[in-house]
């Protein structure tokens, strides 16, 4: 049997005449990793803020845990483990001490935080730290302790509001390792982000957001099976011969993107389809054959790109 | 690595409806390293005391005090360092250092993704404010008493008389922080303050200005807060003091009301 740890009907955000969100539902069940993936802008933070109750409903129906956010907030954020967008973690206060007054927010005791932060220490590979303050932090030591933060109360839903963005690659395959093992021991997560490849990594299932609403919904291989062929060849030419070649695409692959920079063919068959491209006279300065990925399906339904 | 306890650490029930005194442990636990901080805030009116009550005083010698007997003007101008501190330490600690929290750190957005509420926040560190007042007016009243500028066992009121200013300043100073947009708006705080500690009966008797601007200066909150200590401090206590308390008084819960509400509309968006 499934639970729902969050149901939305309708959930709607406006800033006085701008929708953020706009009558989305989605459904997110206990013990898995959802993911809200969209650009910057698509409404997948106020989305957060609704669920983490700091922000208030403008219309449509939302429970969490069962409970309403409107009147029970606090009994929801107890339950709750925040990861945001920036990092919002108190100066004044040494890794440990980070940890420590969030359990105390929680009303937890001291006797029940202590060897807790041990533990979460442990986890966010810290513990060294224990007694530094935060500000020498690097970027991703700070995102662990955030992250370790959010975890102080064992919470039942974790919220990370674009874990990743801004690490370098070092930093972010750390921290993907940390909520692998978060998922493996059935923390149920909501991840949003903008990046296709941590939501095909990190997700179970995902809804895809632009402007607000949802434009599709389901497993990344499901979303990549259903919108996007198998394979996709990028193909980046010498300046000016990129709009001459545009025009002997016809019939080539199953769908192609003209971008700014270069062409994108999806096809089911690579090797015959950059036959036809030899065949043709069509002669690019580079050719890249890849499997397709959730951008591909971001730009088939919206027209554009994930990150510009 | 046990982060996957099963045991629930924090249960619905135990949410408790009153945190604020959570905002205190934290700042407790920050300015346990902060102690020097502290302390400029005890020796800042001290310094004050010497130079202008024992300095200029020498100068000045005895000065009509409220009720128009002559007191030393040590004695006269003591209470009103005492006010202006717990105005200034009040301020700081609601403008500044609140806005810096606000704006820069982001600080109160992650401390409401926990059960902590605007409310705690509001009242949390305009308590905060008036705790570390508490502890400097009484640092005060001692180095008074020890320096016989106390003529009454009153002083001590006025610890709790130096609270009220800091409250009424302090919940202020936080409301207007809710207003602030850059740190060019800090000027206007001392624009504010700066008159009000050289104008509110601070360093003189008000009646050596004519009627007009007698009254203009009594709508200062400082002279308001400076008559009540030195009432007590020098032991001469009448009726008006209810006035004085009733405005500092008036002046705090509204700023508070206003600082809870703004808060609320900017965290909770």
């Amino acid at each position: 049997m499934s639970e729902n740890l969050v149901e939305a009907r309708g959930l709607t955000k406006k800033f006085d005449d701008f929708v953020a969100v706009d009558a989305i539902d989605f459904d997110i069940k206990k013990g898995e990793a959802f993911g809200f993936l969209g650009p910057n802008g698509a409404g997948k933070t106020s989305t957060m803020k609704m669920i983490t109750t700091v922000s208030p409903i403008t219309d449509g129906k939302m429970t969490v845990f069962g409970l309403d956010p409107n009147t029970q907030g606090r009994a929801i954020r107890s339950r709750l483990g925040v990861v945001p967008q920036e990092d919002n973690l108190d100066l004044e206060l040494t890794v440990a001490e980070n940890l420590f007054i969030y359990g105390r927010y929680h009303d937890m005791k001291k006797s029940e935080i202590n060897p807790r932060i041990d533990d979460l220490l442990d986890f966010a590979q810290l513990s060294e730290r224990r007694d530094s303050r935060v500000e020498p932090l690097s970027g991703g030591m700070k995102r662990r302790l955030t992250i370790a933060r959010a975890l102080i109360n064992d919470p039942d839903l974790i919220i990370l509001d674009e874990p990743t963005t801004g690490l370098d690659p070092q930093a972010r395959h750390l921290l993907w390792d940390r909520l692998y093992r978060l998922k493996r021991d059935g923390a149920t997560l909501i991840i949003t982000t903008h990046y296709m490849d941590e939501a095909e990594q990190l997700c179970d299932r995902l809804v895809v957001m632009d402007e607000g609403r949802i434009v599709a919904e389901g497993s990344p291989r499901q979303l990549i099976d259903e919108y996007a062929p198998r394979e996709v060849i990028e193909l980046r030419f010498q300046e000016g011969e990129k709009d001459g070649a545009a025009l002997k695409l016809e019939g080539i692959a199953n769908r192609s993107e003209i971008l700014a920079d270069r062409i994108l063919l999806y096809t089911d068959d690579a090797d015959t389809t950059q036959e036809r491209l030899h065949n043709r006279g069509i002669h690019p300065e580079q050719v890249l054959v890849r499997r397709s990925t959730l951008e591909d399906v971001f730009l088939k339904l919206t027209g554009r790109r994930l990150i510009d | 690595m046990s982060v996957e306890a099963p045991s629930r650490l924090t249960p619905i029930g135990r949410v408790t409806p009153f945190r604020a005194q959570r905002i205190w442990e934290k700042n407790f636990i920050a300015y346990r390293r902060l102690w020097k901080v502290v302390f400029s805030g005890f020796f800042e009116p001290v310094f004050y005391l010497f130079a202008v009550g024992i300095g200029v005083g020498a100068l000045v010698g005895d000065v009509p005090g409220p009720g128009g007997a002559l007191v030393p003007y040590a004695a006269f101008v003591a209470p009103a360092m005492m006010a202006a501190s717990a105005m200034n330490g009040a301020v700081i600690e609601t403008t500044f250092n609140i806005f810096f929290k606000l704006k820069f750190q982001k600080v109160y957005e992650g401390v409401l993704t926990t059960p902590m509420q605007p409310s705690d926040i509001a009242i949390g560190e305009i308590g905060w404010a008036l705790l570390r007042g508490v502890l400097y007016s009484t640092a005060f009243v001692v180095v008074m008493f020890a320096m016989g500028m106390t003529r009454s066992w009153l002083a001590f009121l006025a610890i709790p008389a130096a609270t009220l200013v800091g409250f009424a300043f302090g919940a202020v100073g936080m409301a207007a922080t809710t207003y602030m947009r850059s740190w060019q708006d800090f000027d206007l705080v001392t624009l504010v303050t700066m008159p009000l500690f050289l104008f509110s009966g601070t360093f003189y008797p008000l009646d050596v200005y004519p009627p007009f601007i007698q009254n203009v200066a009594k709508i200062s909150p400082l002279y308001h807060g400076t008559e009540l200590l030195r009432g007590f401090t020098l032991g001469i206590v009448d009726w008006s003091m209810l006035g004085h308390t009733g405005f500092l008084l008036v002046m705090g819960l509204v700023g508070a009301a206003v600082a809870n509400r703004r808060l609320d509309g900017m965290l909770r968006k």
